[in-house]
Order: C-alpha cells, then structure tokens, then sequence
C-alpha cells in the first residue's frame, strides 16, 4: 500500500479524523460545559454574560463538528454509513438539540419577557448537558463495539440499544469533563462576583470528572477486555494513561494556584488524550463487530479510494492553516473578559 | 408506511425547510456587502444604519440555516447509509471541502459581523462581511457540485458489486465540473440573489406604503431593485441553459418536465397543463414545436419521450415534474416582468407614487422562494428512480439497519420542532422589521443636515 512519510493513507486519514473531533471536542466542548452550568446562574446579568462568553465563537466552534463529519463520510465512508445508521436515535436526537443549542443562544435576547428568557435558558442549558452526553454515548457505543453482518450493516434492533451501561458512563464522564472544561473558559471570560461563583462550580466540576473517570475506566477495566490488548502487547504504551493522570491531576493544581489559563491548556491536553487512548484502543479498527469479529470495519475495509484520501490530503493541508488562522483572528478579536454593558447586534 | 416512503418523506421535508434559508443569506449577504461598503465609500450614515439593520435580519436567517443543514449531512449517514457507502468518495469529499473552504469561512468571520462593529476597524469589519458573503457562495458551490453529480455523474469508476459496489473518484476535476456543475451552480446563485432582493424589496416597499424610514427605504429599494433586475433577466440565461442540459443529459427527466411521451417526435411547449399519465396525454396551452425549437432552434426536430425508457427507469411522479417546472418558469416570468416595469417607472420618476406596484413588490417576497422550492422539486423528482442517475436507485439507497419506527419517531420530531422554529421565525422576523433600523438620527426629519441632503440628492 502506498504510503506517505512511511505512514498509509488510510491511517493518515485516521489521525486526521481523530485530530479534527479531538479539536471539536475541546472547542464545541467549553460551549458545552458552560451551557451545562447555566441553569446555576441565578441572576439573569449573571446568564447573560455568560452566554455572551462563548456568543461570538460558537458559530466557529461548530465548523470542527461539520469538517469532522464531512472528513469522516469522505474518508470512511463504510463506517459513516454503518455508525450513523446504527446509532439512529442518538444521531436524530444530537441533531434536534443541536438546533435548540443554537437558537437558544440566538433567541434568548430576542425578547424581554421573563418566560420568553427562562424557556430558552432551559432550552439552552438542557440542550447543552444532551450533546455533551450523547457524544460520549455514541463514542461508549463505538469501544464497545455491536453485531454486524459481512456487508458491515448493523444487525442488532431497537429504539434504546444504543444505552447500555457503559455507553451510559461515559456519556456521564464526557459530560462531567465538559462541564470542568467549560467552568474554566467561563472564568477565563468573566471578573468579580460572577468570577468567584464559577470557582466554586469548577471545585464541583473536577470532583464530578474524577469521579466519574474512575467509575468508568474501573468499568472498562472488569468488562471490556478487548480494549486493553493493545496496551498489554505494548508495554511502552503505558505512558499514555501515565500522561492523562498527570495531565488530570495537573487541573487542580493549577485551578488551586488560580492559573486558569493554564488549567485550560491542560483540560484541553486531558480530552486529546483521552481520544488518543481511544485511537490506540481502536487502532486500526473503527467499529469492532461484536460478537463476530470477521465483520469488523477497519480502516482499511472503510476507507475511501487511495486517490481520494490523497486529494483530501490536499484539502486538509491547505484549508486546515486556513481554519486555525480564522479561528485566531476571531479569538483575537474578542479576547478578554466579557463586559456585561457591550451591546452585540 | 415501510422505511423508504418514511425516509423519502423526511429526506424532502427537511432539505425543503432548509432551503427556506439559505438562499435568504446569500441574497441578503450580497446586499449587505453593497451597502457596507457605500458606507465606507461615501461615509454617509444611512448605507451604514442599513447595513446594520439587514445584518439582524441575516443573524435570523444564517442561524437557522445553519442548524438545519447540520441535519443533511447527518442525515445521509443515518437514512441512507446505503448511499453514503455508494457515494462517499465523491459527494462526501465535496460535503468535507464545502465544511473547510466555505463554511468554516462564513462561521468564523460571522462571530465579527455580528459582534464586532466596536471592536474592530471599519475596514477590517467589512473584510468580514465580505467573508461572511463569499463564504456563502462557495458553500453553494460545493453543495451544488456533490448535487450535480448525482444528477449528471463524471469523473468516476465503479467498484466492487452488489451491497459493496462504490464510486471512486478517477478524475477529480471531471468530477467537479460535471456536465450539469456550472449551470446548475449559477442557476442557485441568481435563485438566492432573487430570494434575499426581493424580500429586501417587500420590506422597504412595506416602509415606503407605511410612510416610515421613507428616506432609507427609497435608497435601498433602488439600489436593490437593480440588483434584483439583473439577477432576474440572467436567471431567464441559466435556465435555459440548464434545460439545453438537462435536454441532453437526463433526457427522461426533460421529457417528464413537458409531458413529452412519444419516443422521438417534435415536442410542444406547454405555457400551463396538467399531465395525465395513463392516457399519455397533456391537456393545456401550448406552442406546438415549441419545445424542439426552444432545444435546437426548428420546430420539426424531434426530442425523446419518456416512452424511450423502460417503465422503471421513468420518473413515476410525470405531473408533478411538469407542475413544479412549469410554476417556477412563470414565476421567472413575473419577475423580470416586475422588476423591468419598476425599472421603467424609476425612470419616469413614478416608482414610488404607485401603491399598487409597492404592493405588489411586498408580496413578491414569497415568490421567488416558491421558485426556488419548486425548482428542486423539479430537479430531484425528475430524476427518479435514481437518487444517483442510472447507477443508484433511491430505493437501493436506504439504510438496511434503520427500522420504520425509528423513521417514524424521527419524522414526527422533525414535524414539530422545525414547526416551532418556523413559527419563532416568522416571529421574530416580523419584530426585526416592525421595529425597524435603528438610527439616532431621523433621515425623514425636514430639518435633516442639508449638507447631507444635497450629496443624497445628487
């Protein structure tokens, strides 16, 4: 097969992939989390800032989720098929509150009426805890594993398959993560009392993660074996769970110092991590089969033609720059703590 | 229901309220550019206050569309996975180029547009607009490209068979400007102009009637009214060059848009008429000939009919193709006929003194999205049975795993939800423009600068 620096092109489509939700993850990931806060907020000043932190980025922040998806039909387009049929409802139900997400934001401030801003707070804040949840179901679902048949279409059947218990826990865990990552950014944008409450609430947040990191990692370890292999035949690999647990303990050291900024480099490093561990748990499988394993989507079985990897090679190396120096001008522009007197549009 | 009519159903409603949007930004967008940059130009206020006042406006309509089109990229995964497989190579890499060199764009600069008219320099803030505006247009491209190639595929090898067969991508270029790519393209382009024009035309025209912003509202209608004439007459040109394409591409689909059965025979043009398919027969008014002559300039030569097909390779829905061509054509029409005769009366100096004609103008809004929504109507019914034209079928399409409840739940989800964001919508819209742009100073006033008076007035 041909190859590119030593390395073939389906697995530099798989790293591509991995590297552009990894970058959702940590952007779309803050919007989450802070989202997920919201309803904390008592005061309406206090939400309104709030929101005003992530308004003028979101928007951008999204462009990782639609990139992530159109990179992963193009490049894989057997497992985007199977995935995405598999996890219908998940599927269906993300993007219902995607919508909500994004019009809440957009309504709230629309109008002055007290339940007109309580109906898209709510709106705001549950649509928020779903997706954060319901990423880490669909990527519970994914290390698990499910039954497929030799054309790789999903064989298993019913409306609530895709909850199973682990898929459950790390749905909890992606959202507790979230929530940490996003009570971070919001300290990073907001001064005085606002700024002491979110203090507490990221104390709250690291606990939650922490807890639920071991719950479901512990789960992991006593169930799903066929995650561990490859750690097991490469020892050296250990140095990567070593790095999440430095990088995680790393979080409230810095939070206790009150180096936010740092602390946000780290929770970022942390979700990288954790989908690095996921890329060698899969590697180079995409979607195990489960139980037989012959029907397993690799990305070799999944992949696009060599020549359509290559010319999306193209795409990702020039567009990506393109993206990063978008998105730096943007959080350039609106840098700083939010003033709760600016006026949007 | 089984799955198929579910998706099908589903596919169509929800590309259809999407395409409510779209079109809306890319119009608007376009204006806002204009106006903003008069501003930085002539530095005269109202190009700035109407800038300002049609960015809100644009928020409304970029959201939703948005948060609509997330749902179509998904959507081919989860209920039409079949198709995914088939098509990944080609439709997903325009779906991937469209998210890294339009939307990502569009979104990014939009966080500016919207936010950052303090914050930045005026020059910088039209950069961002203009941004915003091209990144639109390039999203249009590259949808339009992964449409086009399943309308008319090139560019491509089949591999593999059965449930594991796949397009692949032979030449990439060939496979961006397939035969239908560019006519197609500018077709969407001048529909979106038409769309957000003419509602710009509505509003101001409503102002004017109403007897408020009289002052702006007068500036923008001209300045849009141009606009909107242009982009009406060179539709008539892409239109006609998409159905010489269409002519010589998907010959079953242009039969079905005439009701043209007889396999190869001088074909008529219908102005209006209604198909009936088991007799093969269109009753209406019609230019006998007409057809042969509008594709190859005599009324003698004959065109193929959809009997040349066999029955399952003929679009099913033949009056509905014909309905939704037909409706979209005279609603062309209508526009060049309205925006040449408000044309006619500017030069007169009697474009604002007819009630009438602003009337019309502010329930014009609607058609030119009707043409838009009936012009894909005709274009993706038309192709049927093929959702990619004579390699895939529709119904081969479908996600094999998906079940009729799943589709149906689904359904109903998409029912009421997009239901509620029409309705806050419509809302919402109706404030915007019911409150009106947002000036400190009152242009209509008598006792405005005269300074500022006479350079307007040149």
């Amino acid at each position: 097969m041909e190859t590119l620096l030593g390395i073939d092109y389906p697995t530099w489509w798989f790293l591509v992939v991995g590297a552009l939700f990894s970058g959702y993850a940590i952007l779309d990931g803050f919007d989450f989390g802070a989202g997920a806060w919201h309803m904390f907020f008592r005061k309406n000043t206090s939400r309104e800032t709030a929101l005003k932190a992530i308004d003028p980025t979101w928007h951008g922040n999204e462009v990782w989720l639609v990139i992530g998806g159109g990179t992963l039909f193009a490049g894989f387009p057997v497992f985007y098929g199977t995935l995405f049929s598999a996890m219908y409802t998940p599927f269906i139900l993300f993007l219902l509150f995607i919508i909500f997400r994004g019009i809440s934001i957009k309504f709230r401030n629309m109008e002055d009426m007290l339940w007109w801003r309580r109906l898209w707070d709510w709106s705001y804040s549950i649509s928020s805890i779903m997706l954060a949840f319901l990423l880490g179901v669909v990527l519970g679902n994914i290390l698990n594993g499910m039954p497929l048949d030799q054309n790789y279409e999903y064989v298993g059947r019913g409306f609530f398959e895709f909850l199973n218990p682990f898929s459950i826990l790390v749905g909890v865990t992606s959202l507790a993560l979230f929530m940490m990552h996003g009570a971070i950014y919001l300290l990073l944008k907001t001064e005085g009392k606002l700024f002491d409450r979110i203090q507490g609430f990221l104390k709250k947040g690291m606990a939650f993660f922490i807890i639920a990191y071991i719950i479901t990692t512990g789960y992991g370890f006593l169930y799903l074996d066929h995650l561990l292999v490859v750690f097991e035949e490469n020892k050296v690999l250990f140095i990567v769970p070593l790095l999440v647990f430095l990088s995680i303990a790393n979080v409230p050291r810095l939070a206790s110092k009150k180096k936010y900024g740092w602390a946000f480099i780290f929770t970022s490093i942390t979700i990288s991590l954790l989908l690095v561990i996921v890329a060698f748990e899969l590697y180079p499988r995409l979607l195990m089969s489960n139980p037989s394993i012959e029907n397993s989507i690799t990305i070799y079985n999944a992949a696009a033609s060599i020549k359509t990897l290559k010319i999306m090679m193209g795409f990702v190396a020039i567009g990506g720059p393109l993206v990063l120096l978008y998105s730096y001008f943007v959080y350039r522009t609106f840098w700083g703590k939010v003033k709760h007197n600016q006026t949007g549009y | 229901m089984d799955v198929e009519i579910l998706s099908r159903i589903q596919f169509a409603f929800t590309v259809a309220f999407h395409y409510i949007y779209p079109p809306l930004s890319i119009g608007i967008g376009l204006i806002m550019v204009v106006f903003e940059s008069m501003y930085l130009r002539t530095k005269l206020k109202e190009y700035e206050v109407l800038a300002k006042f049609w960015t809100k406006i644009f928020a409304i309509t970029f959201g939703i569309g948005v948060v609509t089109g997330i749902v179509m990229e998904f959507e081919f995964g989860t209920n039409w996975a079949t198709y995914s497989r088939y098509v990944g190579d080609i439709f997903g890499s325009a779906l991937a180029a469209e998210g890294i060199f339009a939307f990502a764009l569009e979104s990014s600069a939009l966080g500016v547009l919207l936010f950052g008219w303090n914050r930045v320099k005026p020059w910088v803030h039209l950069v961002a607009t203009w941004a915003v505006f091209l990144g639109s247009m390039f999203s249009a491209v590259w949808i339009v490209v992964a449409n086009s190639w399943q309308q008319t595929p090139a560019g491509y090898h089949i591999v593999g068979e059965g449930m594991q067969a796949r397009a692949e991508i032979v030449d990439f270029w060939a496979m961006v400007f397939n035969p239908s790519s560019v006519d197609r393209l500018t077709h969407v382009w001048l529909g979106a102009f038409l769309a957000g024009t003419f509602l710009i035309l509505s509003v101001h025209a409503y102002y004017i009637l109403k007897g408020r912003f009289v002052f702006l509202s007068k500036k923008a209608f001209k300045i849009t009214l141009i606009v909107a004439a242009v982009a009406s007459l060179a539709q008539l040109f892409t239109g006609h060059s998409s159905a010489e394409g269409v002519a010589v591409n998907q010959p079953a689909k242009l039969a079905a848009m005439e009701g043209h059965f007889e396999k190869s025979a001088p074909a008529d043009l219908y102005l209006l008429g209604w198909v009936n398919k088991e007799n093969k027969e269109v009753s209406g008014l019609k230019v006998p000939g007409g057809l042969s002559f509008m594709l190859h300039q005599d009324f003698e030569t004959p065109v193929t009919g959809l009997d040349a097909f066999p029955k399952e390779d003929q679009p099913p829905q033949v009056n509905a193709v014909f309905q939704f061509y037909h409706l979209m054509v005279a609603i062309g029409m209508f526009l060049i006929a309205l925006s040449l005769f408000a044309l006619w009366q500017w030069k007169r100096g009697k474009l604002f003194q007819k009630k009438w004609l602003l009337w019309t103008f502010v329930f014009t809004a609607l058609l030119p999205q009707l043409a838009n929504q009936f012009g894909w109507f005709a274009a993706e019914m038309g192709r049927q049975p093929w959702v990619v034209y004579g390699l895939l079928r529709t119904s081969d399409a479908l996600s094999k795993s998906v079940q009729a409840n799943q589709v149906l739940f689904s359904l109903i989800l998409f029912f009421v939800v997009y239901f509620v964001l029409f309705l806050l919508f419509i809302y919402l819209m109706n404030k915007k423009i019911k409150s009106g742009p947002d000036s400190d100073i009152n242009f209509d006033d008598g006792s405005l600068n005269k300074e500022i008076a006479e350079v307007v007035t040149k």
